[in-house]
């Protein structure tokens, strides 16, 4: 086990480091920070001593060098915007996206789990039409015009919660839920079409044979079993969580990571954006080294395996 | 006669049925649009701002979705916007699967540091959240039509490039291809003829998925005004703006946002029929 968890971390750095890559590239592709940092009628001069300080002057192979020698250190430089290191005002954000995340995870876990496991075990009823229904809407539906929608609803007509910002419980319930309806119906109608296989598998025939009882075959037969798609699922989606944070933050002002990288693009704040998507892949990488290693729990079949 | 009797063979799949009507009808609007006779997407007329929508359509030059803040035609606009929507993301999904295609077909069948190299590539591209990616790329390129699908390309062929590389792996040993193998034949022609055909299913249903996720990336995009640039109208810039009036009109941000999610949903609807038509093993949902 050790050795299969090792080769995948050796891959984890290898996608992290090409990640860092693609960034560093396309980011000097942006254009010319110096026209941005200085004032209007700026000399010449002056824009090439900032280029300079900046180091933008040297060759882009000794640029991407040194850059990679100080990101393995945690130095992407200072923010350009914000003066500071570039590293911290991410980190300074990274709570706010993490207490998101999490919560549209726990959200999606909970109830899309809960829906796809009735939906399963009511095969055939109104409960399983209920819950494919909704969850096919729920995946149809673009998590900004949510937003908007709850928004409209709850803070603008209704006034029951805030229309955003950053602070109590009540400023978290329209993002997580914004950012939870995609995870949530996948999970739910993955939950329910994996449960379905699984209850068609000789075991389970066999543990019904042998007189256990539904609720015993359910939970330890078909729930342990069906949870392994669901899992590696939950590791893709928690990608795709941190990513579209980024329209949802921006949608309720959250401060987080992914509205700060955005800003970052359209003030072309090199360093913060190269940070920033650095911080956003090694979490990615290191929640599937987790989902790797939740497999060996779930499924005894792999720890022997390797 | 052969299609009405396959509908009826499809009878139990209604929402299939349902998906795949709603994306025709959706299409040939799209198509269509310039010749309905809808007012200039373009055009406003300030006298006209944010007129609330009409249920009963009273002939041309009415507003039956009513008006945005500059007193342009929503209706027209949806449709305007569903034509930019749709070339976008059907060329991006086409042109990222033509070359997930391609290198899934090259690393499953040669294997070696083609495979490994495709491996590693394919776990960079997905540490990398998409939209994130789209984004950055847009923003140093520009947001043109050309550079749009591009971007919106470059996300998508992994998820074939994955699908394709495995299939290759299990059609590759099978006894049909031994045989062409033994009888001489060419890497290319045993890729083209033989293992191209038995890929091409699964990378269709990749399609449909692929199509569903990049059109909400592209008004994603756009919502966060790197999309296609105005005048052309675009559903994501159109819920940008309409944000600013959510309380006074409610109209100009649900009507292109109910546009997305039925477009989306028709997709979706259409991929999962797919799926359970060429698999019969999977279950509905």
């Amino acid at each position: 086990m050790p050795r299969h968890l090792t080769s995948r971390l050796g891959e984890g750095l290898i996608a992290i480091w090409g990640v860092v890559t693609i960034v560093f590239v396309v980011s000097r592709m942006l254009g010319d920070p110096a026209v941005l940092l200085l004032p209007i009628g700026a000399t010449e001069e002056q824009m090439r001593e900032l280029r300079t300080q900046l180091g933008l002057d040297l060759p882009l192979l000794q640029q991407y060098l040194s850059f990679l020698l100080n990101a393995v250190k945690g130095d992407f430089g200072q923010s350009f915007q914000f003066g500071r290191p570039a590293l911290s005002v991410v980190l300074e954000r990274l709570p706010a996206t993490a207490m998101l995340a999490g919560s549209a995870l726990a959200i999606g876990i909970l109830i899309g789990g809960t829906a796809g496991a009735l939906a399963a075990i009511h095969r055939g009823s109104a409960i399983e039409a209920l819950v494919l229904l909704v969850a096919l809407l729920g995946q149809a539906t673009p998590s900004f015009w949510l937003g908007i929608m709850l928004i409209l609803l709850f803070a603008v007509q209704l006034g029951w919660l805030p229309t955003g910002g950053y602070g109590t419980w009540q400023n978290l319930v329209l993002p997580a839920v914004t950012l939870a309806c995609f995870t949530t119906a996948s999970i739910a109608r993955l939950l329910r079409s994996s449960m379905l296989d699984v209850m068609r598998d000789d075991y389970v025939r066999t543990a019904y044979a042998k007189g256990l009882p539904p609720s015993r075959v359910f939970t330890w037969h078909v729930g342990r079993n069906s949870l392994i798609p669901v899992v590696t699922m939950t590791g893709i989606l928690a990608g795709e969580l941190l990513g579209g944070a980024a329209v949802t933050e921006t949608v309720f002002s959250w401060p987080g990571v992914g509205r700060l990288i955005v800003q970052a693009i359209e003030t072309k704040d090199f360093p913060v954006v190269q940070a920033g998507v650095a911080v956003v892949a090694t979490i990615f990488v290191g929640v599937n080294l987790l989902v790797d290693l939740l497999y060996t729990l779930i499924d005894p079949r792999i720890r022997q395996a390797s | 006669m052969r299609l009405l009797s396959f509908l009826r063979s499809q009878r139990s799949n209604w929402l299939g049925l349902f998906g795949a009507a709603l994306l025709v009808l959706l299409l040939t609007l799209a198509i269509a649009g310039p010749w309905l006779g809808l007012p200039d997407p373009t055009r406003g007329d300030l006298r006209a701002r944010m007129l609330a929508p009409t249920i009963s359509w009273a002939g041309l030059g009415s507003h039956p979705f009513g008006t945005d803040q500059l007193g342009r035609d929503i209706l027209s606009r949806i449709v305007a916007g569903s034509r930019v929507t749709l070339t976008i993301a059907g060329s991006a999904v086409v042109l990222g699967g033509i070359a997930g295609i391609f290198l899934g077909l090259v690393a499953g069948y040669f294997g070696g540091w083609s495979d490994r190299l495709l491996m590693r590539l394919v776990d960079i591209q997905l540490a990398f959240p998409l939209m994130l990616l789209a984004l950055l790329v847009v923003a140093a390129l520009g947001p043109s039509l050309h550079n749009l699908i591009a971007v919106l390309a470059l996300t998508s062929w992994v998820r074939y490039a994955r699908i394709v590389r495995g299939q290759v792996l299990t059609v590759r040993e099978r006894e049909f291809v031994q045989a062409v193998r033994a009888m001489g034949a060419s890497h290319l022609r045993i890729l083209g003829r033989h293992i191209l055909p038995n890929v091409l299913t699964p990378a269709l249903v990749v399609a449909t998925l692929e199509l569903a996720r990049t059109i909400v990336l592209e008004a994603g995009l756009s919502f966060l005004g790197l999309g296609i640039q105005p005048p052309s109208p675009s559903w994501g810039r159109m819920l940008a703006d309409g944000r600013t009036y959510i309380a006074s009109a409610w109209w100009i941000i649900t009507l292109p946002g109910l546009a997305l999610m039925l477009t989306v949903l028709s997709v979706n609807l259409l991929g999962d029929w797919l799926r359970d038509w060429l698999d019969p093993h999977s279950d509905r949902g």
